[in-house]
């Protein structure tokens, strides 16, 4: 059977699609003019030339950057930290969510260690309490001060004990009477079916790591040890510095000094930053949006 | 004696699960405990030297008294709620419009596409889009100004305005998560009965009164839910946005508690007088956030666990 449209329903659908793919390149536009400055000549750039596309294209941006050490030091410090980070926020996260998913008869204190996370979301203690007690535990200046303040991130921890807690109880009962231990039970059974939940979990603890700036800057005294948005912080707020800080380190930036300007080599910085996001894009996708709706609607 | 070698049974049944719960306790109980004790800076005269749990002088209230003569302190705590209210609203208003227009949407690739596209912003740092941003609303070469000039209009200075900077910051903060917000009122969507519109379409229902007899009703539970919860932000404008964006010549109007409180903290270092600040914003936000979960789980029965 045919269903007519009618004139009105065509416009509004006409429209409705003109009105998203603008509101969708209004949300794509602007990274692409960042890729696009990135590549451009500094002059084209300054005169407010270049758009979507780049003007006089050049790479010299890129190669100003392969030769800067600051860069490249709070890059490794971004990998390690998500290296060491990532998996710890996960074990803690296993380990914590396991036992809080069992029933009270199972763990009797299930209620107060509930509470005792719980409370963290509700309350918090402020920034120089929290300051003042990672100096107090030796951290500043180390990578630590990075990953064990909020090592365990209790909302993702939240998410995961939810759906531990909605495996069918079969499950569990039937390794319980094969003779399994609960290290056991949670190695065989309960982490291989938690699996989606597991990779939510893993992109929110990626994301989060590579995404912090703050703590980088409060506990890092020097910049050789700034994570790299910390470090890219310092670009984005004072650009000029980036091109001064690196000028008087090596000889062979000089060259490109008259080449480059604050807002290419920023551009170039800032889209490299960015890359690891991208490649993760289509999981990000597929997993944030699971997780997203597993943590807010529950039965 | 059977029942205590029952109980003894019961613990070593139970061992396991304490002892995989240990080294979160530990961490949790120093940063976030060891924070929270801390706060008692706030009602002393604090001297770093001495420690933090150090023998320091008690002065009681005397550093509230201090932060509430200060000068700015109402105008900040008005910018907070200001631009705390705008994001809360528009980022309810703006995904349930977006979701309810990608919903008309029949085509799946296009579907698909628009999703992916206004997804990206809510994943990178707000020190990437407030570099990004800066270059774009730059008065003399951003784009946006530029077109304005095309359009024979002057330029706005959008983040050097001291009226023009709270919208800003309420505007991007909406591109930024606007799109991933609507995944929520998506998923509402999708769970509607289809049953329900054919129904309509029998009572004689046009589109627009599917929309409004269907559609709507099918997810104000969840618009209800979202709105609840998103009260315990009610002083949250920001930091990561802000900071990165605010300059001296709008501190009127777009200084929040968190920025007041770090630029107290730790460029003036007067510890305690910042405390008392972060205390006074997470003791009305605590208020905030069990009056919200208390409401969300009586009015639409969401638990947080």
């Amino acid at each position: 059977m045919h269903i007519r449209t009618s004139v009105s329903r065509r416009i509004f659908l006409v429209s409705n699609a003109v009105l998203l793919t603008l509101i969708s390149l209004a949300c794509i536009a602007p990274f692409i003019n960042l890729l696009a400055v990135s590549f451009s000549d500094k002059t084209a750039v300054a005169a407010g030339e270049v758009t979507f596309f780049p003007v006089n294209f050049t790479t010299v941006s890129y190669e100003f950057i392969t030769n800067s050490s600051k860069f490249f030091d709070s890059l490794v410090v971004s990998l390690k930290r998500t290296a060491i980070g990532v998996p710890l926020n996960l074990l803690l996260i296993i380990m914590t969510a396991y036992p809080l998913s069992k029933s009270r008869g199972d763990f009797r204190a299930r209620s107060f260690f509930s509470w005792f996370f719980v409370v963290t979301i509700l309350f918090n203690a402020g920034l120089i309490p929290t300051y003042m007690v990672v100096k107090s535990t030796d951290l500043i200046n180390t990578i630590w001060a990075l990953l064990l303040p909020g090592a365990l991130p209790v909302f993702s921890m939240l998410v995961v004990m939810n759906y531990m807690r909605s495996l069918p109880k079969e499950l569990l009962e039937a390794a319980y009477i094969d003779g399994a231990g609960h290290v056991q039970t949670l190695l065989r059974i309960v982490l291989p079916v938690s699996a989606p939940t597991i990779a939510t979990v893993t992109l929110f603890a990626f994301v989060d790591h590579w995404n912090s700036w703050f703590d980088g800057m409060i506990y890092m005294n020097r910049i050789e040890n700034y994570p790299l948005q910390t470090y890219l912080q310092t670009v984005v707020v004072n650009p000029e510095e980036f091109i001064r800080n690196n000028t008087d380190l090596s000889g062979n930036l000089s060259k490109y000094l008259s080449l480059v300007s604050a807002r290419t080599t920023g551009a170039a910085q800032m889209f490299l930053a960015m890359i690891p996001i991208l490649c993760l894009y289509p999981f990000l996708q597929k997993y944030f949006t699971t997780g997203l709706v597993m943590g807010s609607v529950k039965e | 004696m059977k029942s205590r070698l029952a109980l003894s049974d019961r613990f070593a049944r139970e061992l396991p699960l304490y002892l995989m719960i240990l080294p979160a306790f530990c961490l949790v109980a120093v940063y976030s405990y060891g924070s929270m004790a801390g706060v008692i800076i706030a009602f002393q005269k604090f001297i770093p030297a001495k420690g933090m749990f150090g023998d320091q002088k008690w002065i009681g209230m005397q550093n509230f008294h201090t932060l509430f003569a200060m000068p700015n302190i109402g105008p900040v705590i008005r910018n907070t709620v200001v631009i705390a209210l705008g994001k809360i609203v528009a980022g309810i208003l703006a995904p349930v419009v977006f979701a309810l227009l990608l919903n008309e949407i029949r085509n799946l690739l296009a579907k698909r596409v628009f999703q992916t596209l206004v997804y990206l912003p809510h994943f990178l740092s707000w020190v990437i889009l407030s570099g990004i941003l800066i270059n774009l609303l730059s008065p003399s070469e951003g784009v946006v100004n530029i077109l304005l000039a095309k359009a024979g209009l002057d330029p706005i200075f959008f983040l050097g305005n001291a009226h023009a900077f709270p919208w800003t910051m309420i505007v991007s903060d909406v591109w930024k998560t606007f799109g991933f917000g609507s995944v929520i009122y998506l998923a509402a969507l999708s769970g509607i009965n289809p049953a329900l519109y054919e129904a309509a379409v029998i009572d004689g229902a046009n589109r627009w009164r599917q929309t409004l007899h269907v559609t709507l009703p099918g997810i104000v539970p969840i618009v209800v839910l979202m709105t609840v919860l998103g009260f315990a932000n009610i002083l949250n404008g920001g930091f990561d946005q802000i900071y990165n964006m605010y300059s001296p010549v709008v501190y009127s109007t777009g200084d929040i508690l968190d920025t007041f409180v770090f630029r107290l903290g730790i460029e003036q270092a007067q510890y305690s007088l910042s405390t008392a600040a972060g205390l006074f914003k997470s003791g009305v936000s605590f208020v905030f956030i069990v009056v919200s979960y208390y409401l969300a789980d009586k009015f639409t029965g969401y638990k947080v666990f």
